[in-house]
């Protein structure tokens, strides 16, 4: 065993993609824009096994993900596994489909937390958003069934151009529903959201007022509700450590069981993602070399080799760089040090120039046949 | 929560719904789960964090603790209660 496999500790997150089906077409989906189809999708075996394979492993918390979550009947069987398992299960869903029968089973199974996405706080605009008409009001619903049964609740709001001025009134919402944390989360252009990227950047003065409204909330709120920020790193001058460093605390499994250290990563050229379907998660964790190929900071290039920050950041976010230079080893170009930095200043200068966005959607885009 | 309900040893502390402690076995630790963060208690805070059960009061933690690791009730008093109200402010705790 090298130096660097024996001190590589476990992970402590497994974000299960169960599915990318869901029955809203949010133009900010982070998903890769060639969604697999529910027939490529693991069986409820293959499921099983990976969450007593990332159980044994290490893995401290479950994230159950998609798309919709809920799509699969079996996700409150995988859910009783979890947590059977001890580990922490985390169930992040759009509400729609949340009805009496579904939580009663997810609480039965063991669920530790619900987060629930909403798209606005305008039922019309949230509706339109997430283009499913009468979905705001199933969400709705949906938080005061999880209050309800005292299951803690995350109310997760996606903020962009369309939406942030209304910063205040999700805040509110998030108390008024009784929320246990509120995430406020600038989009990630990652897939479709960097498809309609042009449409969803805010201003830099949306993102200062949006700044401001979160700080005043944390002050108002204290102990008694969390409100996490996740900032938009094209306005910042470091980038985002990314996924807390590449193969360094999560694995990602995609709906068909490719392995991933996030989930943007099936995006990157030159790669073979072990699939669960041919290797334990222990193998993929510490012997796989795409896992291993960006661990650490040794693979770095200038400017962040000789940077001060690169423990820090780490250089970045491996997905975004090949996004916006087409190589996948650069520096991110969200870094202001990054000779690349000039794509995200004309980004920034150049949205708004056009207001629309394509919605999210099975099938949109396939691969061109080899 | 202001200081002086805080100081208040008749409080019950407990671990808000939704957080876990627990022993890891692969780490060899203790850890403090809760939605979308881990925390890993060190030393006098997974003995205060062992106590907490919902039934204790927190001048009953105090009493054991003196007790099981023989030091004087007052030097552990103060620190105990910073202890859980510093927990309280992470969210995983409630006082």
């Amino acid at each position: 065993m090298t130096a660097a496999a024996a001190a590589l500790e476990p992970p402590v997150a497994l974000i299960a993609e169960v599915t990318h089906r869901c029955p809203l077409s949010c133009a900010y989906c982070s998903n890769p824009l060639e969604l697999e189809r529910a027939g490529a999708e693991l069986d409820t075996a293959d499921w099983l096994r990976v969450i007593e394979e990332a159980a044994a492993l290490g893995v401290l918390h479950i994230h159950f993900t998609g798309g919709e979550p809920l799509a699969r009947r079996d996700i409150a069987q995988l859910v009783r596994r979890a947590a059977e398992r001890q580990v922490y299960t985390n169930l992040i869903t759009s509400g729609v489909q949340l009805g009496d029968g579904a939580l009663a089973d997810l609480c039965d199974a063991g669920i530790d937390h619900i987060q629930l996405s909403f798209q606005d706080v305008e039922p019309d605009r949230a509706d339109a958003s997430g283009g499913f008409t009468g979905g705001h009001a199933r969400k709705l619903a949906a938080a005061a069934r999880i209050v309800a049964a005292d299951v803690p609740l995350t109310l997760n709001f996606v903020v962009h151009k369309g939406n942030i001025d209304r910063l205040e009134a999700m805040l509110d919402l998030g108390e008024r529903l009784g929320a246990r944390r509120i995430e406020i989360a600038h989009v990630q252009y990652y897939g479709w959201a960097l498809l309609n990227r042009a449409s969803l950047l805010p201003s830099l003065t949306q993102l200062t007022t949006a700044t401001d409204s979160v700080r005043s909330a944390r002050a108002r709120f204290g102990a008694r509700i969390a409100v996490d920020y996740v900032v938009p790193d094209y306005f910042a001058t470091r980038p985002k450590a990314c996924m807390g460093g590449w193969g360094r605390r999560a694995i990602n499994i995609s709906p068909s069981g490719k392995a991933l250290p996030c989930h943007a990563a099936e995006t990157l050229p030159g790669f073979t993602f072990p699939s669960v379907r041919d290797h334990s998660l222990k193998e993929i964790w510490t012997a796989s070399e795409a896992f291993a190929r960006f661990r650490g900071t040794q693979w770095a290039p200038e400017p962040c080799r000789s940077c001060e920050h690169l423990e820090a950041d780490l250089g970045g976010c491996r997905c975004q760089a090949f996004a916006l230079t087409g190589d996948v080893g650069r520096t991110d170009p969200t870094c202001a040090l990054s000779p690349d930095h000039d794509v995200v200043v004309r980004a920034i200068a150049e949205a708004g120039a056009s207001g629309v966005a394509t919605p999210r959607r099975i099938g949109l885009f396939r691969k061109a046949a080899a | 929560m202001n200081n002086e309900a805080v100081s208040d040893e008749a409080t019950t502390p407990r671990l808000r719904r939704g957080v876990k402690f627990r022993f890891d076995e692969t780490r060899q630790a203790w850890v403090l789960l809760a939605p979308e963060k881990l925390f890993t208690p060190e030393g006098t805070a997974i003995e205060v964090l062992k106590r907490v059960d919902g039934a204790r009061t927190l001048g009953e933690i105090i009493d054991d603790l003196a007790s099981v690791f023989q030091v004087p009730r007052d030097l552990i008093a103060k620190d105990v209660a910073a202890m859980l109200r510093d927990l309280e402010a992470k969210g995983a705790v409630s006082l």
